[in-house]
């Protein structure tokens, strides 16, 4: 479902992502992992279409994001980190601006926005502006839109970063909901969630795959467990000059 | 045809517009916006252009003041279209939507356009006004007005265009309203005429031709020119182009 080809990217001063290739299959949530800059959201980012690799490509359900964005991008819910939103739209305008811009039918729209709005649990703050939203709900509004048009790849960025425990579950129960019909990434800082959420792990750093395995093999490859092998990899290879 | 992603772009335009238009309007904006235009274009008509004491049915000093109240106006209503998604992150948003980047650059650009002629028709009381007052060339009216939204739009393109240069509106706002004055200046007669004093006056007319007054002058006297037409259509999609490359641009950077 989706298949990364040696993607790249650097900018002025060093090199963000230094080809990445996995491939993720339909039923597969893989937690992309790394320390703040290690090339986690620009990888995201250049899947989702929002940058353009240097080199290399990724192909979204068969569409190259490179030379087929609108296809490739209409395959892809993507929450970006921090869940930008429209401050002055309500969840249900914003949702159905959403529903706009990936071209559903009238008739899809409204079940479409109705079956988000169950699905994130933001029933009671449809009509509230989001600007008075707490970042929790944000969120949630965000991973909704991400969810409008029943995206068979789904790129999560943070997806429970500002929420509180009970939301946490919430959006774990969702992902794995979801998780058999689609192929999952997200990227996570809390590593407690990752044997939750996850059937396989990726640790990159520098812009690297430094692991490619289960939690439990990550977990069981340090008697630390996940913790220390994330920290043991994390920081692993030396900085690659541009 | 032509390589372009038709399927692409009206889902973009309609997107962006429908976006646009409900951000104006969630807020006091766009209100406040044909509030004070309003206000202003009256104002400048009563009182500086001394519009009863001409005596005549014509809208000549109303329609005077569109150009230089449009370089003021037209960026401040552009100001905040693409400099806003870059200082809230939304850009991020936009850019992952599978709609073309044209798309949403024509879509924004109508929706700000949409308010503007709203602003233009809420002048009708000054065409009625003038009916009153005796017996009004009407056609001439008409497509002075018609020529006045296309030079709307013209000064709201170099706004939107600005706009996705930065991250701040205000330097938008400040930056779209000296180039809107550049074109607007152009084709006044001190600076068209000092610089046909200085470097001829084939070099006065041409920088004339490059003004936005000079061609609404000609539809101000009732004469639908269409070099004038292509002059203000072709300065807008020149400006959408611009605007298009620029946003592209963010995908190389972000």
């Amino acid at each position: 479902m989706l298949e990364l080809q040696n993607l790249k990217k650097a900018f002025e001063d060093h090199v963000a992502v230094a080809g990445l290739s996995f491939t993720l299959q339909k039923g597969e949530v893989l937690g992309f992992l790394g320390q703040n800059g290690a090339g986690k959201s620009t990888t995201m980012r250049m899947i989702a279409g929002v940058l353009e690799p240097e080199s290399g490509d990724a192909l979204v359900n068969g569409h190259s994001i490179t030379t087929a964005r609108r296809a490739a991008q209409s395959q892809i819910g993507y929450l970006p980190e921090g869940a930008p939103l429209y401050r002055d739209m309500t969840p249900l305008t914003f949702l159905r601006f959403m529903a706009d811009a990936h071209d559903l039918r009238r008739s899809e729209r409204k079940n479409a926005v109705d079956r988000v709005i169950a699905d994130a649990r933001i029933g009671n703050v449809t009509g509230q502006p989001i600007a008075t939203l707490s970042k929790g709900y944000r969120r949630r509004v965000g991973l909704a839109a991400a969810l409008i048009h029943d995206p068979p790849v789904l790129l999560l960025d943070e997806p429970t970063d500002g929420l509180d425990p009970i939301q946490k579950r919430a959006v774990r129960a969702l992902v794995a909901r979801m998780a058999p019909e689609k192929a999952i990434l997200i990227s996570t800082h809390t590593l407690d969630e990752v044997p939750a959420m996850c059937s396989r792990v990726i640790v990159i750093d520098k812009g690297h795959i430094v692991a490619d395995e289960t939690p439990t093999a990550l977990a069981e490859s340090k008697p630390g467990g996940l913790e220390e092998a994330f920290i043991d990899l994390a920081d692993s290879r030396e900085a690659e000059p541009c | 045809m032509l390589g372009v992603d038709w399927h692409g772009l009206v889902t973009g335009i309609r997107a962006a517009w429908r976006r646009e238009i409900s951000a104006y309007f969630a807020t006091p904006l766009a209100y406040v916006f044909v509030a004070i235009f309003l206000l202003v274009l009256g104002i400048f008509t009563w009182d500086l252009s001394r519009f009863f004491d001409t005596g005549a049915a014509d809208l000549g000093p109303f329609f005077y003041w569109h150009p230089w109240l449009f370089l003021l106006f037209m960026p401040a209503l552009a100001m905040r279209l693409w400099a806003e998604e870059a200082s809230q992150g939304t850009s991020e948003l936009l850019l992952s939507l599978p709609v073309s980047l044209s798309g949403l650059v024509i879509g924004k650009l109508l929706a700000a356009w949409t308010v503007a002629a709203i602003a233009l028709v809420l002048t009708f009381p000054w065409w009625i006004t003038v009916n009153i007052l005796g017996p009004a060339d009407n056609p001439a009216i008409a497509l002075t007005y018609f020529v006045s939204l296309i030079m709307a739009g013209g000064y709201l393109a170099i706004g939107a265009a600005v706009s996705a240069l930065t991250r701040s509106a205000v330097l938008a706002f400040v930056i779209g309203v000296l180039v809107a004055f550049i074109l607007t200046a152009a084709g006044w007669p001190l600076v068209s005429g000092a610089i046909a004093e200085v470097l001829g006056p084939a070099a006065g007319d041409a920088v004339a031709q490059f003004s936005f007054v000079t061609h609404f002058e000609t539809a101000q006297r009732g004469v639908l020119e269409l070099r004038g037409l292509f002059f203000f259509f072709g300065f807008i999609a020149l400006c959408v182009t611009l605007n298009t490359l620029f946003i592209s641009q963010r995908r190389g950077s972000t």
